[in-house]
């Protein structure tokens, strides 16, 4: 005979751990919610554009770059390095599901070997370290030819990212970052909320804030300010830096855990990277 | 692997030729962050843009040209197969061309 | 770790890649004059430019600029016009340590039209001069520069 306190117990943590998994999905649709508030004239897809869905004067700006972008450089150098093969003959084709071609959606992803978030950035070093060669750094220069490459064969792929039922790990690795989202830092004391939320569609000084909806969709960009290809997790940095808060490294498991939960925001958001940004 | 990258399009009362180059544009008055020294001033003075040949565009420029620089130029009488070029040289001398056939 | 020798080969490889680019001289390029791109006041670079000219307000040159410049190492501009017989279009920015940008001399098989990406360090007048038969006409557009708030 089944004691009922037991059954309760059994009730309270399966309905705790069906609210618990329910998180994410609420988040994300709360977040929809607020910014379909604000900005009421825009679809799910326009979020990939950035401040440049809310703000026509940068958009015409920047369509005018895009229509022969500065990153095509990057971009062919980009398809060269991934096609060439490594000292041992195999190549990046041979380390991801489908030759690495339009797969970028399915990034970041918990891991279940390595008990972490994988990062496109991270497993293109993971597949040279596999195969003899050493990793390149994450903030810059090679890497982002190639995420470049791998950016621009999966335009129009939408966001895929998976916090895995069966995983804790993954669903925690989530709160994390959901928590580096809201959570203040640095002097001037602001999150990542502070001025993606509540002022999304503001301006800070002479410049219109975005909504972190869609922030992870366009990256590599080439960055007009510093001449370069440049990566979200710099662009992280960069912003730590601007609110002089301490600088988390490009690929720590903070700034890949920030990652894994604004990608899981965007869930649904079509890719649409490489791109250029100011 | 060529410094010019050359598109064009073809409307019904003019040609669109669009180029991009790979070029520092560099002032010579920015620093070298790391080592505080004056990166040297290395920009394209003179262009050249061609059309089967005949020049239709000479261009000097100064390092107010933005990286990479960006051109574009409408023929207003081109055909399917003409070679259109861009040809450019800068202060150090260096210099890079490319032919293109409008498709 | 590279041997002084390989060093030295591996350098003149790379300068030999861009001295090919001087072998394909037949093609004659423009001359490049210095007085005219040094570091001077707007007025300066005018008169130096168009001596005891008249450069004519004009309505029919069009300028396609950003209102605000997201980030003054790269404004893209449009000019475009319908004045006859254009041989010659300047792009000049009015605050730049030197305000003249570029200048394209213009065949007849040419539209009157020029696309252009330039830098600019302040908010300033854009100005754009066209030549046609010995006429100097000018139109000017204001671009906002501005050092931004977190863009970086």
């Amino acid at each position: 005979m089944k004691s009922p306190f037991l059954i309760f117990c059994l009730f309270i943590s399966l309905t705790s751990s069906a609210l618990a998994w329910a998180e994410p999905e609420q988040d994300r649709k709360q977040i929809l919610t607020f910014y379909q508030q604000i900005f009421p004239e825009l679809q799910l897809a326009d979020y990939a554009h950035g401040v440049y869905a809310i703000d026509a004067d940068a958009k015409n700006s920047w369509q005018a770059i895009e229509e022969f972008p500065p990153y095509e450089f990057a971009l062919e150098e980009g398809k060269e390095l991934f096609n060439r093969p490594f000292s041992n003959g195999a190549r990046y084709a041979d380390c991801f599901p489908n030759k690495g071609i339009a797969i970028a959606q399915n990034y970041p992803y918990w891991g279940e070997q390595k008990q972490t978030i994988i990062t496109l950035a991270g497993a293109i070093n993971d597949c040279r370290l596999q195969n003899q060669v050493s990793a390149l750094p994450y903030a810059k220069g090679e890497i982002t030819k190639l995420l470049a490459y791998m950016a621009f064969t999966s335009r129009g792929q939408l966001i895929n990212t998976i916090i895995p039922k069966h995983s804790q790990q993954a669903l925690n690795a989530y709160k994390q970052g959901k928590n580096y989202f809201y959570q203040r830092r640095g002097q001037l004391n602001f999150s990542c909320a502070s001025c993606h939320v509540d002022n999304a569609g503001k301006f800070i000084r002479s410049e219109i804030l975005s909504p972190a909806l869609g922030h992870t969709t366009h990256w590599p960009a080439y960055r007009l300010n510093t001449g370069e290809m440049g990566t979200l997790h710099r662009r992280f940095m960069a912003c730590n830096k601007l609110i002089r808060a301490p600088i988390d490294m490009a690929q720590s498991p903070a700034l890949r855990q920030l990652e894994f939960f604004l990608s899981y925001m965007a869930n649904g958001l079509p890719l649409n990277g490489p791109s250029t940004r100011k | 692997m060529s410094t010019i990258k050359i598109r064009s399009k073809r409307f019904t009362d003019y040609t669109l030729v669009r180029t991009l180059i790979a070029h520092p544009m560099e002032t010579g008055h920015n620093k070298n962050d790391a080592t505080g020294e004056l990166i040297p001033a290395h920009f394209i003075q003179t262009l050249t843009f061609k059309h089967n040949g005949k020049v239709l565009s000479q261009c000097q420029m100064g390092y107010g040209v933005s990286k990479n620089p960006f051109f574009s130029f409408k023929i207003k009488s081109a055909k399917a197969g003409d070679k259109v070029s861009i040809s450019w040289q800068d202060n150090l001398a260096y210099s890079d061309t490319l032919e293109h056939i409008i498709p | 770790m590279l041997t002084t020798r390989r060093r030295f080969v591996k350098k003149m490889l790379a300068l030999s890649g861009y001295a090919l680019g001087l072998s394909f001289s037949k093609i004659s390029l423009a001359n490049w004059i210095a007085d005219n791109f040094s570091r001077q006041t707007i007025s300066q670079s005018i008169t130096q430019l168009f001596p005891d000219q008249e450069l004519q307000k004009s309505d029919r040159i069009s300028l396609k600029l950003p209102r605000t410049a997201e980030n003054g190492s790269v404004v893209p501009i449009t000019i475009s016009s319908t004045i006859p017989d254009v041989d010659t279009i300047y792009i000049l920015s009015e605050k730049n340590p030197v305000p003249l940008i570029a200048e394209f001399s213009i065949e007849p098989e040419l539209e009157t039209y020029l696309g252009a990406r330039f830098k600019m360090q302040e908010t300033c007048d854009v100005i754009a001069v066209l030549k046609a038969k010995g006429q100097y006409y000018q139109t000017r557009q204001k671009v906002k520069v501005t050092l931004g708030g977190c863009g970086g």
